[in-house]
C-alpha cells in the first residue's frame, strides 16, 4: 500500500519534472545570436533618429513631465499603470551603470526583436517588442547608434509592482508561445503600393499603433480580428479610438486629413489630438511628411472594424 | 387672418426650437463646452484655409477668428464651475484637481490670440506661424485634461 503510494507520487514528480521541462524547452528566451548583429555596419544616425520619433521613445523613457530638450535624457522613471500592475520604466540612456551604456548591439537587438534582456530573462511586453520584432536589423542599428548620442541619466527606476503571478519571469515564455510574433499583424494584396508596404512597415513595428489601439483578452494578447479596431483606455477613463477606415470618426478623413493629423495635431473640424496621443503626434511630426502619407495610406488600407 | 395664424405658428415652433437648443447649452454641460470648443475650431479652420492657400488672405477674416479664439477661451473655464463635475464623460476630473492649471492655459491661449490681434498676421505663412504657436495650446490642454470617448 505505502509502495504502491511512493510510487505514485514518483509518477507525479515525474510529469511534472517533464512538463516543466517541456514548458521551459518551448518557451525558454530566445535570442537571435550574437553572429546575426555582426555586420551591420556603421550606423546612420540620422536614419536612427527616425526610427525613435517613429518609436516615440520619449513616452514612456523620458522623466515624466520633462519638456524640450530635457526629454532627450531617457532617464526612465513613468510608472506605467496597467491591469497587471505598475511597470516602473527603465533608464536608457547611456549612462555606463544605470542606462544601457555598456549593451552590445546583440543585446539591445534582442532585447527590441525577442523581448530578452541582456541577463537572458524574458522582458515583459509592455516593452512593445511585440511590435518591434518588425523593425529591420538595419534600423535597430541605426536607433541604437543615436541612442548613444544622447545624454547620460544616473537615475534607476524602481523595480515593477507586480502581484503574483505577473511577477514571474518565466511564465512570460507562455505568454510569448501565445501571442509573440514578427508576422504581418494584416496580410496585404502582393501588389498593394510600395507606399501602403512602408506604412505597414512603420504601423506595425516601430510605430507599435496596435499596443493602444488594438483591444486584448484577458491576457493581454491582441484580440484576433479586431486589429486597430480601438480599445479602452489603459490609462484610465474613456477609449483609444478605432483608427480602421471603418471607424465612426477616423474613417471619414481622407488619407491626406490622416496625414495632415499627424503633422500639425489638427483633426479635419480643427479639433486637436489629445490624451497619450498627443504627445504620439508630436514625436510623429518629426518624419518627412511621405512617411506619414504612407502611415495614412495604410490605415485606409486595413480592414473594417 | 390665416396668413396671421400661420406667421404666429411658424414663430412660435421657431421660439421652440431656439428655446431647446438654449436649454441643450445650459452652462456647464457637454453640449455648451463643446459649442465653445466648436468655435475655436472653426476660426482655426478658417486661418488654415489661408495658411494653406485654399483661400486667399484676408485680413478682416484673420482679425475675426483670432478674436473668436481669443474671447472663447476667455470665458471658455466658466463652464467648467464646481458643482458641473459629473454628466460629462469627456471632461477630465483633473479639471478640478487642477483647475488653476486649467485656467491658466485658457488664459495663456486668450493672451497668445490677443498678442497676434496686436500684430496681425501679415501673410499666408504669417498666419501658419500663428496657427502653429496657438495650435500647442489646443494639444497640451486636451492631453492633460480631455478623455476621448468614442
Amino acid at each position: 500500500m505505502v509502495r504502491r503510494f511512493v510510487r505514485f507520487l514518483l509518477c507525479l514528480v515525474g510529469v511534472f519534472v517533464i512538463g516543466g521541462a517541456v514548458f521551459y524547452f518551448i518557451t525558454a528566451p530566445n535570442p537571435l545570436p550574437e553572429s546575426h548583429w555582426a555586420n551591420l555596419g556603421e550606423p546612420d544616425l540620422k536614419n536612427g533618429e527616425m526610427v525613435f520619433w517613429t518609436g516615440g521613445c520619449v513616452s514612456c523613457h523620458a522623466a515624466p513631465g520633462s519638456e524640450g530638450d530635457a526629454k532627450l535624457t531617457l532617464s526612465g522613471g513613468l510608472a506605467l499603470k496597467s491591469p497587471f500592475g505598475t511597470f516602473h520604466v527603465p533608464n536608457i540612456s547611456p549612462d555606463e551603470k544605470a542606462g544601457i551604456g555598456t549593451w552590445t548591439l546583440a543585446q539591445f537587438g534582442n532585447a527590441m526583436k525577442r523581448g530578452v534582456a541582456p541577463n537572458g530573462e524574458h522582458l515583459y511586453p509592455s516593452f512593445p517588442y511585440n511590435s518591434y520584432a518588425r523593425i529591420s536589423d538595419k534600423d535597430v542599428n541605426d536607433l541604437f547608434g543615436y541612442l548613444k548620442t544622447l545624454p547620460k541619466s544616473g537615475n534607476v527606476a524602481p523595480p515593477h509592482e507586480l502581484p503574483f503571478p505577473f511577477n514571474i519571469r518565466l511564465a512570460l515564455g507562455g505568454w510569448k508561445f501565445l501571442y509573440f510574433n514578427d508576422e504581418p499583424r494584416v496580410a496585404l494584396p502582393a501588389n498593394a503600393d510600395d507606399k501602403i508596404k512602408r506604412g505597414q512597415y512603420l504601423v506595425e513595428g516601430a510605430g507599435h499603433c496596435g499596443e493602444c489601439h488594438t483591444p486584448r483578452d484577458r491576457l493581454g494578447g491582441f484580440e484576433a480580428d479586431q486589429w486597430l479596431a480601438g480599445a479602452p483606455n489603459p490609462e484610465g477613463q474613456g477609449r483609444i479610438p478605432n483608427i480602421t477606415p471603418g471607424s465612426k470618426t477616423v474613417g471619414s478623413w481622407s488619407q491626406e486629413d490622416i496625414a495632415n493629423y499627424l503633422e500639425t495635431g489638427f483633426t479635419p473640424d480643427f479639433d486637436s489630438a489629445g490624451g497619450s496621443m498627443a504627445e504620439v503626434q508630436r514625436n510623429l511630426a518629426h518624419l518627412p511628411k511621405p512617411e506619414l502619407e504612407a502611415i495614412a495610406a495604410y490605415l485606409k488600407a486595413v480592414p473594417n472594424r | 387672418m390665416r396668413l396671421k395664424a400661420i406667421a404666429a405658428a411658424v414663430l412660435v415652433a421657431g421660439l421652440g426650437v431656439v428655446g431647446v437648443a438654449i436649454a441643450a447649452q445650459e452652462d456647464g454641460t457637454h453640449e455648451a463646452r463643446s459649442a465653445l470648443m466648436k468655435k475655436v475650431g472653426g476660426a482655426a479652420g478658417a486661418m488654415a484655409a489661408i495658411a494653406k492657400g485654399e483661400k486667399p488672405y484676408d485680413a478682416e477674416v484673420v482679425k475675426a477668428s483670432l478674436m473668436t479664439i481669443a474671447e472663447t477661451a476667455k470665458v471658455f473655464p466658466d463652464q467648467f464651475k464646481p458643482g458641473t463635475e459629473k454628466g460629462d464623460k469627456a471632461a477630465s476630473p483633473k479639471i478640478w484637481e487642477d483647475h488653476a492649471d486649467f485656467k491658466a492655459r485658457a488664459a495663456k491661449l486668450s493672451d497668445d490670440a490677443d498678442k497676434l490681434l496686436a500684430q496681425l498676421p501679415a501673410d499666408p505663412a504669417g498666419v501658419g506661424a500663428a496657427m502653429k504657436a496657438l495650435g500647442a495650446n489646443c494639444g497640451g490642454c486636451h492631453e492633460k485634461f480631455r478623455i476621448k470617448t468614442e
